[in-house]
């Protein structure tokens, strides 16, 4: 398992390549525009409590967009205006060139899922239930459950390694293979494009690296746009197809990890004095925090 | 690390594994089926129970041939009085899964926003204040009140802002404040308390043929929207930002749950009083058959929470021949031990 990993590693960092110089004029037929989903001149705030200003982003189309920065810089903020969870206090969300605000919600469903950072399980309930959960968006009065959304339900459950857990209450699961059931749960929603809020927060090392491995072959496999928010740089720079560095409501940088991520970005980012090297195991940026000074040696 | 790793990417057809889906929904259907027969054996036993007990033939020549000598009890008496426990248990038993649905507390009752202390307030005012006394009289003012106090309830629980912890806690605060003026006016007036001692019990005993017809509408309206809302409320119960992702819509849903919750438990409370153990009870019984799906949780909810409010009817009828425990009384007493089995024995299957 772990040398099929670094296999796809070393795919993902070729596509990656490929795709910045090449998907432009390949690998998008069916729209021209290279985003579908971005925000401009964005003014985000909680309850008066101003976050963001001015902000404008855009989520390249078929790319693994990863939003990092300090805590409190925006970035969960950012991921819920553009899920339509957050109303801009100005500026627009726009979804295929429309605001997403004027779209029925159901539609951008079926456009856009999203793995929120607190999700609720209901009391006893099973796997397979809730992932079934997850075709809501394609289910209507007229349109009732159909061997389709099963077929659609198994695919997505075998996509992430649940099936085994299907009759399974989820209370009774570990925190990773909730983790993984909820991640199906969204699957099973069929979106070209996934949002992930902070999806490998309380999960351990391996389980992180699971998840992200996870997202890396949904993206490279199935051609998703992918857009997560993570803390770890370093895994951020490993996986991002396209990273966007965020600092006090600011785009303080956007672009591919290799070109970017520098010492004296995060420096200025983070405050963090550092060094970047080369990844033994990726080739990306490794950003290795400077030693603390010894003062009583 | 390898346990937990993910297989590779699906083939082309996954095969759908579980003994699942298909085997579920059809012992989910039979089940159903079952309760169905349930419901139908207590329909008829509470036409042939009471002070005098007709046979099944006897039962169905009252229901059908106007020159037989049952005909009269049936039609006048045991009918209406079956009719309306029906009636009743279905809205109590509907109001209480969606209450229990929208406060994501499985221990909600349908009263929780206020509707009984609601119409409780508006039929002790109606006797106090206008000297209204039949039932027909107040069925009215118990209905209005009963949609006052929950529609007050949801705008103080902070309205489109709505949260299950606000709706509960303004509905706690309601209760407290309108039952203090029932028992206020109780003790102030003694025609309140004549009828509010009848009333607050909950009897199906005071059932006419009139009072069916007028609890109908409001049962019937509130069914519709309790069984449209099982999809939205599935959504709604994986946490808000889940269910606007899935392309709900909270406020909507929240709102049309109080006003099905308004039709269901206002109109039976109107009827007969608050009997608010059903509504408690049966859906939280029923989960654990049916589990927190609501498309299921629903209907099983409608059909067996007439059959436990019929039942106990009927038992009270029994009991004390040819005196009657009001049903209020039987269900919580009876209701209460099978309560507290059902608790310990999901905790222990918990555990």
């Amino acid at each position: 398992m772990s040398t099929d990993r670094k296999d796809q590693h070393s795919d993902l960092e070729e596509m990656g390549r490929d795709m910045s110089t090449t998907m432009t004029d390949t690998a998008m037929p069916e729209t021209t525009a290279p985003s579908r989903l971005g925000g401009t001149a964005l003014t985000l705030a909680y309850d008066g409590r101003t976050v963001a200003e001015d902000l404008s982003v855009a989520i390249p189309d078929r790319s693994f967009t990863v939003i990092v920065g300090p805590n409190a810089c925006g970035k969960s903020t950012l991921l819920r205006a553009l899920s339509r969870l957050l109303k801009p206090k100005a500026g627009t969300v726009v979804l295929d060139g429309t605001d997403i605000a004027t779209l029925p919600t159901k539609q951008v469903a079926r456009i856009v899922g999203l793995l929120p950072q607190t999700s609720i399980a209901p009391d006893g309930i099973t796997v397979a239930d809730l992932v079934s959960r997850g075709r809501h968006p394609h289910q209507g009065l007229l349109r009732q459950w159909s061997r389709q959304d099963e077929q659609i339900v198994a695919e997505s459950m075998a996509a992430t390694g649940v099936t085994d857990l299907a009759d399974r209450a989820v209370d009774e699961l570990s925190g990773g293979q909730r983790q993984r059931v909820w991640t199906a749960m969204v699957l099973a929603q069929q979106t070209p494009l996934l949002l992930l809020d902070e999806p490998t927060t309380y999960l351990d090392i391996a389980h992180q690296v699971d998840i992200l491995d996870l997202c890396a072959r949904l993206h490279e496999d199935e051609g998703r746009t992918l857009v997560a928010v993570l803390h770890d740089l370093n895994q951020a720079a490993r996986y991002a197809t396209h990273l966007i560095v965020l600092c006090d409501g600011r785009v303080a940088a956007c672009g591919r990890p290799e070109e970017i991520v520098t010492a004296e970005l995060v420096h200025q980012v983070f405050g963090l004095t550092c060094r970047v090297i080369e990844d033994p195991e990726s080739g990306t940026p490794l950003v290795v925090p400077g030693a603390r000074r010894r003062s009583g040696a | 690390m390898s346990a937990t790793a993910p297989p590779q990417a699906p083939e082309a057809a996954v095969p759908i594994p579980r003994r699942s889906a298909g085997a579920r929904r059809l012992s989910r259907g039979a089940g159903l089926a079952v309760a169905s027969a349930l419901l139908a054996v207590v329909l008829v036993l509470s036409i042939s129970f009471g002070a005098r007990s007709l046979s099944v033939g006897q039962v169905w020549d009252g229901l059908t041939d106007p020159a037989s000598p049952s005909y009269t009890v049936v039609h006048q008496m045991r009918l209406p009085r079956t009719l309306l426990g029906l009636l009743v248990g279905v809205g109590l038993g509907l109001a209480g899964a969606v209450m229990q649905a929208l406060t994501r507390n499985p221990l909600a009752d349908p009263g929780l926003l206020g509707v009984n202390a609601g119409a409780s307030a508006a039929v002790v005012s109606a006797t106090w204040l206008f000297g209204i006394g039949t039932f027909d009289g107040y069925i009215w003012f118990a209905l209005a009140g009963a949609a006052a106090a929950t529609t007050f309830g949801y705008l103080i629980g902070g309205g489109r802002s709505a949260t299950p912890v606000r709706l509960a806690l303004a509905g706690a605060a309601l209760n407290a404040a309108l039952f203090s003026y029932v028992s206020a006016a109780m003790l102030l007036d003694s025609a309140s308390l004549q009828a509010m001692r009848f009333w607050t019990v909950g009897s199906l005993a005071a059932a006419t043929p009139s009072t069916v017809v007028r609890v109908l509408p409001f049962i019937a309206a509130g069914v519709v929207v309790a069984l449209g809302l099982a999809r939205p409320l599935n959504a709604l119960a994986l946490g808000e930002d889940s269910a606007v992702a899935l392309g709900s819509r909270p406020t909507a849903i929240r709102a049309a749950a109080i006003v099905a919750v308004t039709l269901l438990c206002g109109a039976a409370t109107a009827a007969c009083g608050p009997i608010v153990f059903v509504g408690l009870m049966v859906p939280h019984v029923v989960r654990v058959v049916t589990g927190p799906d609501l498309r299921w949780l629903l209907p099983y909810c409608a059909v067996l929470a007439p059959v436990v409010l019929l039942g106990a009817d009927v038992l009270g009828r029994v009991l004390v021949r040819p005196a009657e425990i009001q049903v209020g009384v039987v269900t919580s007493v009876l209701g209460g031990p099978v309560f507290l089995y059902f608790l310990r024995r999901g905790k222990a299957v918990r555990a």
